[in-house]
């Protein structure tokens, strides 16, 4: 038992790292993160300068071939072996470089073509998804499919070989800066649910895409509502048979799952070093019992994420397939952020409802947590796939199942 | 990179659960418990047949010379099949504290017994009901003679010796050698929460001791470290057969015209054992990295190992008994062996609130938590 690299990737985590060391500034401590270069106004300009940054930093990777390490070359990519991306994501994270931005095209639309569109199409597209050059977003949920995606009802019509899309989307990330889309429709509303689904990319420009911003309750605004009026898209660009969009989808949500991994903002050093600061009843923070103990069950969450993580990597590094141990990191972060969050508040005390150097990253990550224990699988549709994917128990009885859709009862909101 | 047990540690990891499974090990525990049995003796000796408790001990006094890192496979098994037997009272705890000891003579004398099975050992360390302080010892040792008394000793009534904590007369903590056959030593079996694992209070009245060491603080705290990560293997092992237990009665039992674990309610409850087995799982793969390294890293990886895999054992067999209703909360039902065995493990070296306590200590000394 080890941590230590094969003669190979001890190798290529040193070529990893001298490029690096000459085309980025190394972090001087794990939490030096990068900043954009001109943050003018909070939300407008700040963001496109951190894209611009972002930009030129991922085009700077593909230029020396470091963009979409894990993609066939003549993509894009490098050919390389899951463990070689793997130690890239290691060494990156100690330089103080942008990021954002490109993950739902490379983690999701990114394979979902390599899967199902035309070999003209791949050449197309995925050289410069990886590059950064076109940024492309998901448009999946609607206000009436969130966990129960398959309900969703933005509707496409073909006419020769033309679709017309109407309808519309909810919780867009990156609408306002994609170029292009992957988006599930429903072509079918006489079909039972999961059938009637058809799966397509667009030009986020085309006539009638409408995106507004979703303001949230952190106060930014991540996410977009993105409205369909008659928006045209060819037949050439529909992923995968009519019909099938449910399968496709699948493909993509697998992608997701693997994309969303540790909630970012407090973690156990914060709250670590705010007990030991922090006066309690006179005395460090620290040396109370209570404290102590909640200190040692946030540790704990965070050591098994850790090694729960090196476990996975040890099974890429030996050739065999990671298990599905991985699949407890999104619903074990995120509620530990919320609580370390809400106990850091608490043991600043009423101080901690003014916001200022010291109260901020704990404020906002109590108002970041609700959202994260939501997106990409809610905690609830995590302990299903856990139980039902990992464990093997039974799906739930659906009654919408075999049902046409147009027959499925459904609330007066939606 | 390989952060994981060696294709020859699984194999022999295999090769104990079959043993198990064949014996039936489980039934085993509920002879103990309704018998007057303290262990069961048949079992342990095919434990011993199997080389079992010599595995730590080196060559050289007969044993068969691995490592710590077998020793986890195998706690992972015994856990599993919630053992009758005083393994881990012999091997974890009285072996490894002979292993740590400079006394070449002790070690020549009683690692080759330990190792062929022929005598087992124990650790005789609380006095109180809180869990002894460096200052809280009052059993003491003078001039080789130790007195005082140590209460609920794990398999005190089963072993032939003890290793003792003691105050010495320089005022110091001491470890120490007793045999428990001496007629100065007085031994009083338990009735206990868990009885398939016997305890006893033990009274030493004046009874010879031989020295492991007579300035021992620190190397009790290793001892306890080194055990609590085989202690917490044995805890991932009954918490993953309780999460086991749980699932495979809620796929099973039908009500309301289907299977129960189709129900969320189930489901989730499942699946918050499985989140809590796989941290204490990955922790206790660092704390066996940590163990067999003999890392500075120990302090801290044995109490995060020892924390998260208390808590995985203790919520696993609760709610196991829960997933089960009425059933579950019967005498025939084994829920409640896994119930009583988390409990156990528990207590024996030290509670929750004393290992979360040494964590936190661990992690201020070190100043590096991340």
């Amino acid at each position: 038992m080890d941590f230590n690299d094969t003669i190979e990737e001890a190798k290529f985590r040193e070529e990893v790292s001298n490029w690096l060391s000459a085309n980025a500034e190394k972090k001087e401590h794990a939490k030096d993160i990068y900043r954009p270069s001109e943050m003018s106004s909070e939300n407008e300009s700040g963001e496109s300068s951190a894209l611009k940054d972002a930009k030129d930093w991922m085009a700077k990777k593909y230029g020396s071939g470091w963009a979409c390490l894990h993609w066939p070359k003549d993509y894009g990519g490098r050919d390389a072996t899951p463990m070689e991306r793997v130690i890239w994501g290691q060494e990156e994270s100690k330089f103080k470089v942008p990021g954002g931005f490109f993950e739902i095209g490379q983690g999701m639309a990114g394979p979902v073509l390599m899967s199902y569109a035309t070999e003209e199409q791949k050449k197309r597209y995925l050289p410069p998804m990886a590059k950064g050059e076109e940024i492309w977003c998901q448009l999946f949920s609607e206000p009436g499919a969130g966990s129960d995606l398959a309900g969703i009802k933005t509707k496409a019509e073909l006419d020769g070989d033309t679709w017309t899309i109407n309808g519309q989307k909810v919780w867009t990330s990156g609408a306002h800066y994609s170029d292009y889309g992957i988006i599930v429709t429903r072509s079918d509303f006489s079909a039972p649910k999961h059938k009637g689904l058809t799966y397509f990319f667009l030009d986020m420009k085309s006539p009638g895409v409408e995106v507004r911003p979703i303001k949230q309750i952190t106060g930014g605004a991540n996410f977009n509502e993105v409205y369909f009026t008659d928006v045209k898209i060819p037949d050439s660009q529909r992923l995968g048979e009519v019909g099938d969009g449910w399968k496709v989808s699948l493909t993509t949500l697998m992608n997701e799952r693997l994309a969303v991994g540790d909630a970012s903002g407090v973690d156990f050093q914060e709250i670590f070093e705010l007990a030991k600061e922090q006066d309690f009843n006179g005395d460090a923070a620290i040396s109370n019992g209570s404290v102590r103990e909640k200190l040692a069950d946030w540790y704990c969450e965070q050591s098994g994420l850790k090694y729960t993580k090196m476990r996975n990597i040890s099974a890429l590094s030996q050739g065999s397939t990671p298990g599905p141990e991985a699949s407890i990191t999104k619903i074990v972060s995120a509620n530990k952020l919320q609580e370390i969050a809400n106990f850091g508040m608490d043991l600043m005390d009423n101080a901690s409802i003014a916001r200022d150097e010291d109260t901020a990253i704990f404020q906002g990550s109590l108002l970041g947590a609700p959202l994260i224990r939501i997106a990409g699988g809610t905690d609830e549709v995590l302990r299903n796939i856990i139980a039902e994917q990992v464990l093997g128990m039974p799906q739930d009885i659906r009654v919408d199942k075999n049902v046409p859709f147009n027959e499925i009862p459904t609330g007066s909101k939606n | 990179m390989n952060f994981n047990f060696s294709e020859d540690q699984l194999l022999m990891k295999e090769e104990v659960k079959k043993l198990l499974d064949k014996e039936n090990s489980v039934k085993r525990n509920r002879n103990v418990l309704e018998s007057d049995e303290k262990f069961d003796k048949e079992l342990w000796g095919q434990l011993v047949q199997m080389g079992l408790t010599a595995t730590t001990i080196p060559e050289e006094y007969g044993g068969i010379g691995m490592g710590f890192l077998e020793l986890c496979v195998i706690a992972e098994e015994l856990g599993r099949g919630i053992a009758p037997v005083p393994f881990s009272s012999s091997v974890y705890l009285a072996t490894t504290a002979i292993l740590n000891t400079s006394n070449e003579e002790l070690k020549k004398d009683y690692l080759p017994k330990l190792a062929s099975g022929d005598i087992i050992g124990t650790l005789a360390h609380s006095e109180k009901t809180t869990f002894p302080s460096e200052s809280g010892i009052s059993v003491s040792c003078k001039s080789g003679k130790i007195s005082g008394k140590k209460i609920a000793v794990p398999d005190g009534d089963i072993a032939n010796f003890a290793i003792v904590s003691a105050k010495t007369d320089n005022d110091k903590i001491g470890l120490f050698l007793v045999d428990l056959s001496s007629k100065e030593v007085e031994i009083n079996s338990l009735e206990t929460f868990d009885p398939s694992r016997s305890h006893a209070d033990i009274t030493f009245n004046n009874a010879e001791a031989k020295e492991l060491s007579n300035d021992a603080w620190e190397n009790i705290e290793k001892l306890l470290n080194q055990s609590a990560v085989l202690f917490a293997f044995e805890q991932v092992g009954g918490a993953e057969a309780a999460m086991n237990q749980a699932k495979e009665y809620a796929m099973g039992r039908y009500a309301f015209g289907r299977a129960i674990a189709s129900f969320q309610a189930i489901k989730h409850k499942v699946a918050d054992m499985y989140i809590s087995l796989q941290l204490a799982r990955s922790n206790c793969y660092y704390g066996a990295w940590a163990l067999s390294n003999d890392a500075p890293e120990l302090p801290t990886a044995a109490a995060t190992a020892r924390v998260s895999a208390t808590k995985a054992f203790y919520e696993c067999s609760k709610e196991n008994i829960q997933t089960h209703g009425g059933m579950g909360a019967t005498w025939e039902f084994d829920c409640h062996l896994f119930y009583r065995r988390a409990r156990l493990l528990s207590s024996n070296i030290g509670s929750q609130g004393i290992w979360k306590d040494k964590l936190i200590t661990s992690l201020e000394k070190s100043n590096s938590p991340s």
